[in-house]
């Protein structure tokens, strides 16, 4: 099981813009590299990455090869109501992972 | 019989294929695959300079990692809002480094994310805005150590 991150403020007030940080741990193996015998290493990269919010989708990204190991990924939401934010990555070799957090609104 | 010269002919054919045989191996998107990435995207729309602001170190020791931020200028209102960011680069093996699907309820069109880069050359960043238009910013890099194509220590 990788390991994931995603992080937002605790404590914000209604309509404030906040930031979603997700990181999730992952070699995101190109498929372009091989081995010191010339094998070609195969492709295994997290393909998508989905973000909701108390169940409504606000974000969706589509990673490719490009993304660096160990994916982060900032991005930005207005905070409506206190909640849970939930992100989803899905990849290669059947690989899915969800990890949320609480926001409180005031 | 083989004089010298003939010989020295040969022997440098022979050293140029293989070099020739060692850069295919390492086949690299071009710019005109880029063109083609971002075609598949606007569907010949034209691209407009502006709005979009991309924000990418312009010398990078180590392309493994590179820290790219992407911000548009807009309202994101529910009538004028960025529908979408991609992210082309024109020396990886592939045009594509990252697309993202965003709506109103962002509240600001800004992402970060971290990338490879292979080489030297222009990373390219194209927003689609809710009107159909869209907008682009790129930047020239210079990468030292490239990431993708070096070979792994297994």
């Amino acid at each position: 099981m990788a390991r994931a991150v995603v992080n937002v403020p605790a404590t914000v007030r209604r309509g404030e813009i906040i930031e979603i940080k997700a990181l999730v741990q992952h070699a995101m193996e190109t498929g372009f590299r091989r081995t010191q015998l010339g094998e070609v290493i195969p492709r295994d990269i997290i393909r998508q990455l989905v973000c909701t919010y108390n169940g409504a989708e606000i974000f969706r990204a589509e990673l490719h090869p490009a993304i660096s190991a160990n994916p982060l990924l900032a991005f930005s939401t207005i905070a409506t109501e206190s909640g849970t934010i939930e992100v989803t990555w899905t990849g290669d070799k059947g690989f899915s992972v969800t990890q949320s957090a609480t926001i409180t609104v005031v | 019989m083989i004089t010298r010269r003939d010989f020295l002919i040969g022997a440098a054919g022979a050293a140029g294929g293989i070099g020739l045989a060692t850069m295919s191996r390492r086949a690299r998107a071009t710019p005109a695959a880029m063109q083609d990435a971002i075609r598949k995207v606007t569907g010949g729309a034209p691209l407009r300079g502006g709005r979009v602001k991309l924000d990418v170190p312009p010398l990078i020791d180590n392309g493994n990692s590179v820290a790219l931020t992407v911000s548009v200028e807009s309202p994101m209102t529910s009538s004028d809002y960025v529908k979408s960011i991609h992210v082309f680069t024109e020396r990886n093996p592939l045009p594509n480094v990252l697309s993202v699907q965003l709506g109103p309820r962002a509240g600001r069109a800004r992402i970060a994310t971290r990338v490879r880069l292979a080489d030297s050359g222009t990373v390219l960043a194209v927003a689609e805005l809710s009107d159909g238009s869209y907008w682009t910013d790129s930047a020239q890099v210079v990468v030292t150590l490239s990431a993708c194509l070096e070979e792994a220590l297994v």
